[in-house]
């Protein structure tokens, strides 16, 4: 196995051979095939999960049998629903609670944007407080979007190194508290659509 | 009791101010301070399967005995009746499918009713028989989540699953009737986004048909098994007295015995011509809700059958045309139509001065709708009455006293949705 | 449609305190002096001919014209006669946003009035737990329901998501801080 660090990053990666594609493909088939899922279920996307894992859609198959309502034991943290304020640090715990590798799925059009809350109660997108894998918009996803969604991130998880140090990095937050710059927060977090005209109460 | 001692402690509430200070004085302890260790601490939630939704609790255990519970809600707040304050009363109904998921097409009859009545509309019978169809269909999906959660916080795991494909096959006559599954957006102020579909009542009413034998099914396998009948009869009970003072509503307030029922007290979309009975129970405890949810869903279905049989010819919109929209080929080619689509989509139907309230019976009780407006396209204050909230506060009184099994068994018969209680 | 007949038995025992009653889409609205307004729902509830014993809702309102007084809104319904009746309580924005309590009266006015305090700023005196319910309780922005309180709140996004990631979680968790009240059965 050659090991250099990358000339633009200075990350050390090895390039890849015939015994690392092999066991990558080995790591990332068991992984991505038994997905224990974290539902972080808040509210409609939830019931929209649990209409995914009922009969007729059966999350089971794709290998998520156990929903690990336990971050410690589980792979991917769907939050399906809005996050509120008042969640935040709750799903941050969560986060940070799940042990490597781990993935999330933000489920819906308020985990990944806010939705239609853009007021004073709602975090206008998890993405300023987790790292997201895959954003499954819809309000709420019918479950074959969920389905495609959780797709993807297998296919996403496919095309993982286990020889990668940068994928299994955890960002911890820094002196004020945030996981991204202030500008950064509120610049994902700007209105867009029709929520730039729709502030006129009268 | 013999052998016990009583300690009291002062009263206080873990209160603090903005600059995150106690607002209250520290407790002293007055006696024995040894007692403290007996008890602990857990908390429950907010992210726990158990808590059907992002519902805190904090309790402190003795043993196994639950003897504070302090439950905390806000965490699914998403400042639903501010936002109502910028938005149009039509926009106000894809709100309104997000406070009780569980029962979208629900909330926005509730809606639409309150804002009829304070425009002063009266809707044509076939939007008043589908509405009774569309209500009784959410309460029957509602009811399938909440028996297959319970099921499921029991450890009975076959009642979701057989209920959720009954839940499915709802689905699927909503989503073609709507265009979707959960967030439905049913209602306009003044009738209807669309009418049913060819073929739909007759699917509908073959549904009505094969859903009682499932009920019978899950009854079989619940209501005499020894093992839910140890699980919730005498579990958290709240006599009639207690249910009206703490303004239960729904299925709580009807299995502690009292026969409030809005589509017989307050009636509205004509209830009071269909032949239906409402459930009443008598002691109060999980049993009885469980019963009067499983019966709600057999008196469900025989509204929806005679619904179907009635359900008229005719327009499901009023035909005035500054409320209701005006077909998209007319609005394109009559000048007339034209204006007033563009008067309703950027102004908005101005409602007048004052004030409505209206309530449905909604799957979890009395769900209200108060709007108070001062003219303009936008209300002024729009209330839900969440009867999901009032009844989740009687959760303390149910279950001081109860094991830790049973806080959950009571707090699943609550049939909660926190889309509702934190809106 | 007539208006319900206790606007004159409320307006026959309570006087003045009754400042005026009307009736809008249907439903009876009085509105009568802050001080009273305790007096006057115990005796609606009790009183034979009244038996108001179901509390609906409890809210506020406030309007768009900030010259209006904020109000206080009680929904009472008689299980017994099937009427409903509103009250309302209106407290000038200049003076102290108080009014009494009426958890005494109805226990699920508990959680009504934490929202009411949580959502307007609005005290009620004699409560027995006046804390945030909806928002976390050292919530710094204010009174979210208000007229001057902007749709997307008073802070930046970032401020609000640092503010909220900072809430103590274990708040409220521990023994020495929640009150225990033994009581011999």
């Amino acid at each position: 196995m050659d090991v250099k660090p990358d000339a633009a990053t200075g990350v050390v990666t090895s390039s890849p051979n015939w015994l690392t594609t092999r066991l990558d493909f080995l790591v990332n088939w068991s992984r991505r095939n038994s997905l224990w899922p974290m539902p972080f279920g808040t509210a409609c996307c939830a019931i929209e999960f649990m209409a995914t894992a009922a009969s007729r859609y059966d999350l089971a198959r794709f290998g998520m049998e156990r929903q690990a309502f336990s971050p410690r034991q589980s792979d991917v943290l769907i939050c399906a629903g809005r996050l509120p304020f008042k969640l935040a640090p709750v799903i941050r715990k969560i986060w940070d609670q799940m042990a490597q590798p781990k993935w999330c799925i933000s489920m819906g059009a308020c985990a990944s944007s806010g939705g239609i809350f853009d007021n004073y109660a709602m975090v206008q997108g998890i993405d300023t407080i987790v790292p997201v894998d895959v954003y499954v918009p819809g309000c709420p996803p019918r479950p074959e979007g969920l389905l495609y969604g959780i797709l993807l991130l297998q296919k996403k998880i496919a095309g993982e190194s286990v020889f990668d140090p940068t994928l299994r990095v955890e960002k911890l937050a820094d002196s004020s508290g945030l996981f991204l710059e202030p500008a950064t927060v509120d610049e994902l977090s700007e209105p867009f659509g029709n929520s730039v005209h729709q502030t006129r109460s009268a | 009791m013999a052998g016990t001692r009583t300690v009291t402690y002062e009263l206080g509430t873990p209160a603090v101010d903005a600059q995150g200070r106690p607002a209250r004085e520290p407790l002293t302890v007055v006696g024995d301070g040894e007692i403290a260790g007996d008890r602990m601490l857990i908390n429950i939630g907010p992210q726990h399967p158990a808590t059907h939704g992002v519902l805190r609790l904090v309790v402190e255990l003795d043993g196994e005995v639950v003897v504070r519970v302090i439950p905390h809600v806000g965490y699914l707040h998403s400042g639903f009746e501010k936002l109502g304050e910028y938005r149009h009363y039509n926009q106000i109904i894809p709100l309104t499918d997000r406070t009780d998921y569980l029962a979208s097409m629900s909330n926005n009859v509730g809606l639409a009713l309150a804002a009829e009545k304070l425009m002063g509309i009266e809707v044509t019978e076939r939007c008043k028989v589908l509405r009774v169809i569309a209500c009784e269909m959410s309460r029957i999906i509602s009811h399938c989540v909440w028996a297959g959660t319970t099921g499921i916080d029991l450890g009975a795991f076959t009642v979701f699953l057989w209920l959720f494909q009954e839940r499915e096959r709802l689905y699927d006559f909503i989503e073609a009737w709507t265009g979707a599954r959960l967030t439905t957006s049913l209602t306009r102020v003044g009738g209807l986004m669309a009418d049913v579909p060819d073929g739909w009542t007759d699917g509908l009413r073959r549904w009505c048909g094969r859903f009682p034998p499932v009920l019978d099914e899950i009854e079989a396998m619940l209501s005499k098994n020894s093992i839910w009948l140890g699980r919730t009869v005498d579990v958290g009970v709240m006599s009639a007295a207690e249910a009206i003072n703490w303004s239960l509503s729904g299925p709580m307030i009807r299995a502690s015995g009292v026969p409030f029922d809005l589509r017989k007290d307050r009636p509205y979309l004509g209830y009071e011509t269909y032949d239906f009975a409402v459930p009443v129970g008598e002691h109060g405890d999980v049993y009885d809700r469980y019963l009067v949810r499983m019966e709600e869903m057999r008196q469900s279905t025989r509204i929806m059958l005679q619904a179907l049989d009635r359900l008229p010819d005719g327009p499901i919109n009023v035909s005035d045309p500054r409320v209701i929209l005006p077909a998209k080929s007319r609005a394109m080619s009559d000048m007339e139509a034209m204006i007033f689509h563009f008067k309703q989509v950027m102004e908005g139907v101005a409602a007048p001065i004052g004030e409505a309230y209206q309530a449905v019976e909604g799957p979890r009780g009395e769900l209200g709708t108060y709007f108070v407006s001062d003219g303009t396209a936008k209300p002024v204050r729009w209330r839900i009455r969440p009867p999901a909230f009032i009844n989740l506060a009687a959760l303390p009184k149910m279950s001081e006293g109860h094991l830790l099994s049973d806080l959950i068994a009571i707090n699943a018969s609550v049939d909660i949705v926190m889309g509702e209680v934190d809106r | 449609m007539p208006a319900n007949h206790s606007v004159a038995t409320l307006q026959a025992r309570f006087g003045d305190a009754v400042r005026h009653a009307f009736v809008s889409c249907g439903d009876t609205v009085v509105v009568i002096a802050a001080a009273r307004v305790h007096d006057a729902l115990a005796w609606l509830k009790s009183t034979p001919g009244e038996q108001y014993d179901y509390l609906v809702d409890l809210t506020a309102v406030e309007y768009r014209d900030r010259e209006r007084p904020l109000e206080v809104v009680y929904q009472l319904w008689s299980l017994e006669r099937k009427v409903l009746l509103r009250l309302k309580v209106e407290l000038p924005k200049d003076q102290e946003l108080e009014v009494d309590t009426v958890t005494d009266l109805w226990a699920g006015a508990d959680w009504l009035e934490r929202e009411v305090w949580d959502m307007f700023g609005i005290r009620f005196r004699g409560h027995p737990d006046l804390r945030r319910i909806l928002m976390w309780e050292n919530y710094a922005e204010g009174h979210p329901l208000r007229k001057d309180f902007p749709l997307r709140g008073r802070f930046s996004r970032a401020e609000q998501t640092r503010q909220a990631l900072s809430g103590d979680l274990e708040a409220h968790y521990s023994l020495e801080e929640l009150a225990i009240k033994d009581v011999t059965p």
